[in-house]
């Protein structure tokens, strides 16, 4: 059984990152879109949290805030919509952190 | 797959009717069914067809309609939270006493029963919202 944490919130507003990233499990992945991009910042705030974790975030979602690929730390995936679809469908349960 | 998704936040405020639409959107394009679109909260604000955006940028809610009507996907508001917020079909205006309605094609307006029948009926929930 392994869980899609799907995160929407900058490490800069709240602590959603933190805490889910607390909770997952070992097969488990984080998904960040919307401001939740800007964790996926090599050398950011949220970088330390993500160690360790399967991490993706939403390719669209980082043009749109002007974040290069380079700047991101080097083990996240990025994807898009439909790699989105494909984390939906290969992990059993989606959990969205709002 | 069979999907329900679930929305929570209205039309250009926030960016999960946009983020919930390209996932839809995407999960049809690779063969996916999506049993139900469940507008909740501030959601509901997705199905007022007197919404009129500037020509250059996106509708959003005649891009709801269209995606509905294209795939056949029912789409529900949710009764208390339509009502708070004036979305009206023809049921409501009857029953609350208005004088007009204002909901879009493609939508109409049930219960929180449709959420938890969706989450049963369907392999994932998807939820987005602020």
């Amino acid at each position: 059984m392994s869980m899609l944490h799907l995160v929407n919130k900058s490490p800069y507003e709240n602590n959603n990152v933190s805490t889910a990233s607390s909770t997952m499990r070992s097969d488990d992945v984080m998904l960040l879109i919307e401001d939740a991009v800007y964790a996926a910042v090599k050398g950011g705030k949220a970088s330390t949290m993500l160690e360790g974790h399967k991490v993706s975030v939403l390719g669209p979602d980082l043009a749109a805030r002007g974040i290069a690929e380079d700047k991101l730390a080097s083990d996240v995936d990025v994807i898009d919509y439909a790699g989105f679809v494909d984390l939906v469908e290969s992990n059993d349960k989606v959990q969205s952190w709002l | 797959m069979k999907l329900t998704i679930q929305i929570n936040e209205g039309p250009y405020q926030h960016q999960s009717a946009d983020s919930a639409y390209f996932f839809a959107k995407a999960a049809l394009d690779k063969g996916h069914e999506i049993f139900r679109i469940f507008f909740y909260h501030d959601g509901v604000n997705n199905g007022t067809r007197l919404t009129t955006p500037p020509q250059d940028d996106r509708n959003i809610v005649s891009r709801w309609t269209e995606l509905a009507q294209e795939h056949d996907i029912d789409m529900v508001l949710c009764v208390a939270a339509a009502q708070r917020r004036g979305i009206v079909d023809d049921g409501e205006a009857e029953r609350n006493g208005k004088d007009a309605t204002n909901i879009a094609p493609g939508f109409r307006i049930s219960g929180l029963g449709q959420l938890v029948e969706g989450g049963i009926q369907s392999d994932r929930l998807v939820v987005f919202g602020d």
